[in-house]
């Protein structure tokens, strides 16, 4: 039965676990998103649906902790803010070396160190650019709602098990604390298969099932980069997804995510209303990015103008996607403000219009 | 008897454990690695488990222990064994779940996992072989490594001054309520190895009955970081580890 509910992103993001069937959650309390685990204590999963629930003594515990159970072929999740996210992020790459499952939600606070626990969007580098050692990718997904963090935990879990890939979802401060009305999706089972590249035990005339990111030699170790770079590509081709808004006929492109992109949108209807035809797209995957779609938008239009909480970190991956067909500029708060409507417009009409 | 009578089932003393694959190691000639493998395998093969095993490699000479060890297993991050057997046990609590980790491993760069692990009772045996030093890096100061001990790090010998004291973890989780059998041992005569498969077979029967985290110590030689002969490392093992680290039981069950 579906359910309609006002609640807190982390706690949304926690129910949301449960009801997607996940198996484990390990975690450790950070602000802003120590309520994901202290709904799910509060919540006791064990007795609604088996999942366990673990504070860890550290992220790196709790992201290899996260392996372990993924390694079974179970639905694991974490769950971080931006100081512990870098602490999990060997294990992150451990884990998409070991072509393993799992949801890690970043709340993200701002940086470097130990920064604040306001709002931003400077771990998006982190997150689409690798972060971890080596040559692999996570599948990024960029909630602007409540609502798209409950849905994102679910899609979340199916992307990784279908690619074997560790998912990030890159929420930040703002949607975490905010509440807002959710429809939450019916609960569905733990799943009792047991996964042919999980170790479950070694069933009788088999081989025994290794999960591993080690290959000593440097020619198997490329066949392994290989697979990865082809399952990336897969993901490309699949698994981009997009919002527009007034982009039918805009002169002028507003680029953002998450949170920034709801009061972006704002700044882009001012615009509207002082008849200047623009128009917003906003990435719900950070990787895979949509760059086709940015592309041809940046075909059509005179100007595009991202907008971040950070000092300019998606810009980069516009600028690519637009590979010169419009000039991309880039308007941002960060340490853990908040850019206004007003001052969105202001920026966008100086730098894109002539001021 | 003759030559082609000695194969013959019935006349054969000592058979090879299927736990253990076929595949020849890599370790060292003479290393402490290969009989403890034996050791446990054994211990898996007597009680009848090897399908309900489950084992975590650590990073350290014996990474690859997923190659010997005919049960599933997974390779864990340095130091990291025994959160992913943490992660392993608490959704498959009615397999076995075992870590086998180096000095450096266990109680260095993991020692937080290790004592939490340890702490909260996990119901995992975590198999330690202590032999004072970095095997697979090339012979590095552990810290286990003993005062006055050389190694390519403390070339002069380890300076307790400056390099803090040889680690005694296995002393300092047995205080922790959450461990319910902790034991060191060796294997570099067969009366040791089979004290230690004892060891290692009785943690495994405590964890079916869920007891808490039970660690078997091996204090193991490693003749190529010590640079000895595999004869005169056991020796030295004998003569100057023993004495620091002494075999025997740390914690057993009161009961
Ligand atoms: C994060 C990380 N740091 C360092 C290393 C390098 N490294 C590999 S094995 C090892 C030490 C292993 O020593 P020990 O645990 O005592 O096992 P042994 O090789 O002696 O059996 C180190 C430092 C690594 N692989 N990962
Ligand atoms: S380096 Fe030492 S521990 Fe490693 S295989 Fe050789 S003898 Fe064994």
């Amino acid at each position: 039965m579906k359910e309609l509910r006002l609640m807190k992103g982390n706690e949304a993001l926690a129910e949301a676990a449960i009801r997607a069937g996940a198996d484990a959650y390990f975690g450790y309390p950070i602000t802003p998103q120590s309520e994901v685990i202290e709904y799910l204590m509060r919540e006791n999963p064990a007795d609604r649906t088996g999942m366990q629930v673990l504070q860890a003594e550290s992220e790196v515990a709790a992201i290899n902790m996260v392996y372990g159970a993924a390694g079974c072929g179970k639905k694991a999740m974490t769950s971080s803010s931006s100081p512990g996210i870098s602490l999990k992020m060997e294990g992150i790459s451990y884990i998409a070396g070991a072509e393993l499952p799992c949801v890690v939600v970043n709340v993200v606070r701002a940086g470097p160190g130990l920064g604040t626990i306001q709002p931003s969007q400077s771990d998006y580098f982190q997150a689409v650019k690798g972060g971890g050692h080596g040559d692999y990718k996570m599948i990024v997904l960029a909630p602007a709602t409540v609502q798209e963090s409950v849905d994102y935990v679910r899609l979340g879990f199916e992307l990784a098990f279908k690619y074997r890939n560790p998912v990030m979802i890159l929420s930040d401060g703002i949607i975490g604390q905010m509440m807002e009305k959710v429809e939450l999706f019916e609960q569905h089972p733990r799943s009792t298969e047991e996964p042919e590249w999980a170790t479950v035990g070694k069933k009788p005339g088999k081989d025994s099932v290794i999960v591993t990111s080690l290959q000593l030699q440097s020619e198997e170790q490329e066949k392994v980069n290989l697979k990865l770079q082809a399952k990336y590509r897969e993901m490309e081709k699949n698994e981009v997804r997009y919002e527009t808004h007034q982009c039918e006929d805009a002169e002028y492109l507003f680029v953002a995510f998450g949170s920034c992109a709801r009061i972006t949108r704002k700044a882009m209807e001012m615009a509207r209303k002082k008849g200047i035809k623009a128009g917003l797209i906003r990435p719900q995957t950070l990787y895979p990015f949509p760059v086709k779609a940015i592309h041809k938008l940046a075909k059509q239009v005179k100007g595009i103008m991202t907008v971040e909480m950070n000092a300019g970190q998606m810009v980069e991956d516009v600028r690519l996607a637009a590979r010169g067909e419009a000039p991309v500029e880039f308007f941002g708060r960060f340490g853990g403000m908040i850019p206004s409507p007003d001052e969105i417009f202001n920026a966008f009409e100086q730098k894109m219009i002539g001021g | 008897m003759s030559e082609s009578n000695i194969i013959n089932p019935e006349n054969l003393v000592y058979d090879k454990t299927s736990v253990m694959t076929d595949r020849v190691l890599h370790y060292c000639p003479g290393c402490g690695h290969g009989t403890a493998h034996r050791m446990l395998a054994e211990a898996i093969d007597d009680l009848g488990i090897q399908g309900d095993t489950i084992g975590v490699a650590p990073v350290g000479c014996s990474v690859l222990a997923y190659y010997y060890f005919d049960v599933d297993m997974q390779q864990a991050a340095h130091g990291r064994a025994p959160a992913v057997a943490t992660g392993i046990k608490r959704t498959m609590p009615e397999k076995y779940v075992f870590t086998y980790q180096g000095d450096g491993d266990l109680a260095a760069i993991g020692t937080a996992e290790t004592i939490h692990a340890c702490n909260r009772g996990e119901n995992i045996l975590i198999v330690f072989i202590n032999n004072g030093i970095y095997g697979m890096t090339g012979g590095q100061m552990a810290p286990t490594t003993l005062e006055g001990m050389k190694s390519s790090t403390s070339p002069r010998g380890r300076d307790i001054q400056s390099m803090g004291n040889p680690l005694k973890i296995t002393e300092l989780v047995a205080q922790l309520p959450g461990t319910y059998y902790v034991t060191r041992h060796s294997v570099q005569k067969p009366a040791n190895a089979r004290k230690a498969k004892r060891a290692l077979k009785k943690a495994l029967e405590y964890q079916k009955e869920n007891k808490g985290t039970c660690l078997v110590e091996i204090v193991a030689n490693c003749p190529s970081g010590w640079k000895m002969t595999p004869a005169q490392s056991n020796q030295w093992m004998e003569e100057n580890m023993f004495p620091f680290y002494p075999l025997g039981d740390i914690k057993v069950p009161s009961e």
